[in-house]
């Protein structure tokens, strides 16, 4: 379990010599009971120590990185089990399934399929971070031949190859020299062989059982074989088991300090009803799943799942916030209107989106509302007609335009009469309510 | 080393309730740990869905979702039981959009013809809701509570402004209530609290912790959700311990993703399926955090909803 800091500093050398970038040994050892630092930052440590505190600074769930490069991704490290307790750390990555049995032409699309499925949103890139290989076939030929397909037209995309037979494996792995990718497939009967591959090629292992029972003995025994980077594969075949296991495997690492089962979980979402895919794909996403395979990759289900992966996980107690300025949309000239809305990221995004789709030029004022949308922070006070004011002679943008126009959002037209007043000089616009009517409103004032 | 399940059991559980009459009715709730937990606890019910009904042609709804009730939409009791009879709807929640005073400023007394008309042709559960204007709500729900009698509705929504009136007259007539305060627990500990003080039952409140959709503050709705479970459970807060509502059509249906086509916006895909799937979607993510009955408009989106519950139970 974990220590604090004052047990961690008594196994310290404590002789205060700052190489690990800390002033003492003691705020080094603070740093490290709160998991800020690796115990790798100092050199002296003995091996003793480094035995007892490996163990107990080592975060409950594994974290593990699958890929290399720009598009590698990471998962784990996750430390609560409800997001009001503190921000989820490592998005579950989705991974898109492709089956070595599939004909050429479905194997070429689902690969397109994950390369051009980038989305932004919010001002965040969203994407399907991994290829899943299946050896559905059981041969190893088959195998490879995907293998290398993949390897070659998604050659920086992360990828999990899907087999438990040791000579497929063996056979696709070689493909990815480097490139860390996930080996998923070590079983009970493997386990020495696949365990022996994996540290060979630099790989992590899945592990599959049926059972928490049998998924903490293999654990173990992999461990055994000198393999610290495992994703877990319960055998979980529907939501009811998915729910269930997920739960007790993360109860399990952080509350009961469980080692054998602290990595994190990979789950099938794969349905013959994709509808019900996205949604199972939506249980794994909130309710504990690190890596989350599905069948397809339409653009509608992925904005879907991408924006509920969003909303989990925020920083709760941090909204999503934008930076306080006049921002220029499509090179606005002293005629172009003006518009102000707050800094809360989804407002931002969206009013900024369509005002480029109006194709209209025009400035952007943004307000530091601290995060809040335009009617909470309205009523919380912050989006009042003397800030705005200030905050528009403040900003500048009186010296760049040519009419002292200021258009507001239809949801505070109650503020266009106060803000007349506070605003010498100034027209007062009461804009549409739903940025949707934007285009529309910006060309009909141009025309 | 043989796994030990590191179970969880609470001293608190949710209130059982039913809502509706006769052969027809419903019941909800009853959980003693998190949604879909049954393998520490007792999950007796499962979660229930309504389909959403107005009383006024829809104007705004997108296409993909308007287009489903174009026969029937002109009329509320051809249109629920359109619902229940062709979409098997459980339950049905009758909006009465119409008497907001920007949306034709309805009478109570025409609002409450209306209810009785529907009350007449189905008989599975009805959850009335007046126009969202607390002060309007407040005359209209008086008015229908009382020609509801007698077939244990749910009503609503008392809220803040005009929780008073609507709890006598839901008390007055036997219908359950639906308490809505904004996205806060202790504003919903609040109102619930106020609520009983009047002497109402705590048993037949229904909480509206106030939705939002997937990407439109999805997020804040299911955090909220899932604190007052814990509080309900974990902390045995008899305040909190009442079924809670997703009220998640109406959210869902007026946003960009589930009405801007694919020609506008290709990198977004296939309208049609977008939009039922994110009304799908902050459906499900809300019964992960805690909701027991929804209200729902597209008849495939309940089907998926409803075909991930029962991988669930
Ligand atoms: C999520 C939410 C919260 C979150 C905050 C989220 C955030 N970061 O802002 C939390 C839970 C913290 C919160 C708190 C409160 N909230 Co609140 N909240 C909401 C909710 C559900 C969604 C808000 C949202 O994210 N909207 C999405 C964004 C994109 O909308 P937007 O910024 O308004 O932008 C749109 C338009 O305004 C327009 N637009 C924007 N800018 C511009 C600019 C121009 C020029 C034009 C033309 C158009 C335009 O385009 C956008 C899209 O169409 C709404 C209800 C709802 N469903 O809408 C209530 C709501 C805004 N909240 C409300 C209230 C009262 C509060 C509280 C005071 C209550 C409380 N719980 O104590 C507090 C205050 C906060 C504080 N710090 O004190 C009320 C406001 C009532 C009113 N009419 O004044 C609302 C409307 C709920 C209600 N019906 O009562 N809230
Ligand atoms: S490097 Fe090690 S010995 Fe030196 S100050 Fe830091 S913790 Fe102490």
């Amino acid at each position: 379990m974990a220590l604090t800091g004052v047990e961690i500093f008594k196994m310290l050398p404590k002789t205060n010599c700052k190489k690990c970038g800390f002033p003492t040994c003691l705020a080094f050892a603070m740093q490290l009971a709160q998991r800020k630092v690796s115990l790798d930052a100092c050199p002296d440590v003995s091996e003793d120590a480094k035995q007892k505190l490996g163990d107990a600074s080592a975060p409950p769930i594994r974290p593990i990185t699958i890929g290399a490069g720009a598009r590698a991704v990471k998962v784990g490290e996750e430390t609560v089990m409800f997001r009001h307790e503190k921000k989820f750390v490592n998005p579950s990555i989705l991974a898109l399934a492709i089956k070595d049995t599939d004909s050429g032409d479905v194997m070429a699309a689902k690969i397109n399929d994950c390369l051009v499925s980038e989305i932004d949103r919010v001002g965040q890139k969203l994407k399907i971070d991994a290829l899943c290989l299946i050896n559905e076939s059981n041969d190893a030929g088959k195998f490879e031949a995907l293998a290398k397909a993949a390897a070659e037209k998604a050659p920086a995309v992360a990828v999990i190859l899907c087999t438990e037979n040791v000579d497929a494996a063996k056979a696709a792995i070689a493909h990815f020299s480097g490139k860390k990718p996930l080996l998923y497939g070590a079983t009970e009967a493997n386990a020495e062989e696949m365990a022996k591959l994996a540290k060979s090629s630099g790989a992590s292992l899945g592990i599959k059982a049926v059972g928490l029972d049998a998924l903490s003995t293999l654990s173990d025994k992999i461990k055994g074989f000198g393999v610290e980077d495992i994703v877990l594969d319960s055998g979980a075949k529907t939501a009811k088991d998915m729910i269930e296991h997920n739960t007790y495997i993360r109860r399990a690492a952080l509350k009961k300090g469980n080692k054998s089962l602290g990595y994190p979980v990979i789950n099938v979402a794969v349905r013959d009803n994709n509808m019900l895919e996205t949604l199972i794909a939506g249980l794994g996403i909130g309710k504990y799943a690190a890596i989350v395979v599905l069948s397809s990759a339409q653009k509608w289900k992925n904005l879907v799942m991408f924006t509920l992966r969003q909303n989990i996980y925020t920083d709760p107690q941090v909204p999503m916030q934008v930076e306080q300025k006049v921002y220029e949309i499509g090179n606005p000239k002293a005629e172009s209107p003006l518009m102000i809305t707050t800094n809360f990221s989804l407002t931002y995004f969206i009013v900024a989106g369509e005002v480029e789709n109006s194709k209209v030029p025009a400035w952007l004022a943004i307000m530091d509302c601290e995060g809040l949308s335009v009617l909470t922070a309205w009523a919380a006070g912050k989006f009042t007609a003397a800030k705005i004011a200030a905050f528009i002679k403040e900003s500048g943008i009186e010296g760049k335009i040519a009419n002292k126009e200021l258009i507001i959002p239809g949801y505070v037209a109650i503020l266009s009469g106060a803000l007349e007043e506070k605003l010498e000089g100034w027209k007062i616009t009461v804009g549409p309510r739903e940025a949707n009517a934007l285009p529309s409103y910006l060309k009909s004032r141009t025309a | 080393m043989a796994f030990t399940p590191p179970k969880e059991t609470n001293t608190g559980k949710v209130y059982s309730v039913t809502i509706g009459s006769g052969d027809a009715a419903v019941t909800i709730g009853g959980e003693n740990v998190l949604p879909f937990h049954g393998f520490e606890g007792v999950v007796p019910n499962k979660p229930a869905i309504a389909f959403d009904v107005l009383d006024t042609a829809p104007v705004d709804w997108p296409d993909t979702v308007r287009e489903v009730y174009a026969g029937v939409s002109d009329d509320p009791v051809k249109w629920a039981k359109h619902c229940v009879e062709n979409l098997n709807a459980k339950a049905v929640a009758l909006r009465l959009s119409s008497t907001h005073p920007d949306n034709g400023n309805r009478s109570a007394a025409e609002a409450a013809e209306t209810v009785k008309r529907v009350l007449d042709a189905v008989s599975v559960p009805l959850i009335i809701l007046g126009s969202n204007h607390a002060e309007k709500d407040a005359d209209v729900l008086v008015k229908v509570a009382e020609v509801a009698k007698g077939r244990n509705c749910l009503i609503g929504k008392a809220q803040e402004a005009n929780y008073k009136t609507v709890a006598a007259a839901a008390m007055a007539h036997g219908h359950m209530l639906v308490a809505m305060s904004e996205l806060d627990i202790n504003l919903s500990k609040q109102l619930n609290i106020m609520i009983t003080q009047l002497g109402f039952n705590k048993e037949k409140v229904i909480i509206d912790p106030m939705c939002s959709a997937l990407g439109y503050g999805l997020e804040y709705t299911y955090t909220v959700m899932e604190r007052i479970r814990l509080a309900a459970l974990t902390q045995n807060d008899a305040t909190m311990q009442q079924p809670i509502l997703g009220d998640v059509g109406m959210y869902v249906w007026k946003i960009k993703e589930v009405s801007a086509s694919e020609e506008i916006l290709p990198a977004w895909g296939a309208m049609k399926e977008r939009g039922i799937g994110w009304e799908a979607q902050t459906a499900a993510a809300l019964l992960m955090a805690g909701a027991e009955l929804l209200i729902m408009r597209h008849p495939e989106a309940v089907a998926a909803v409803d075909a991930f519950i029962n991988e669930l139970m």
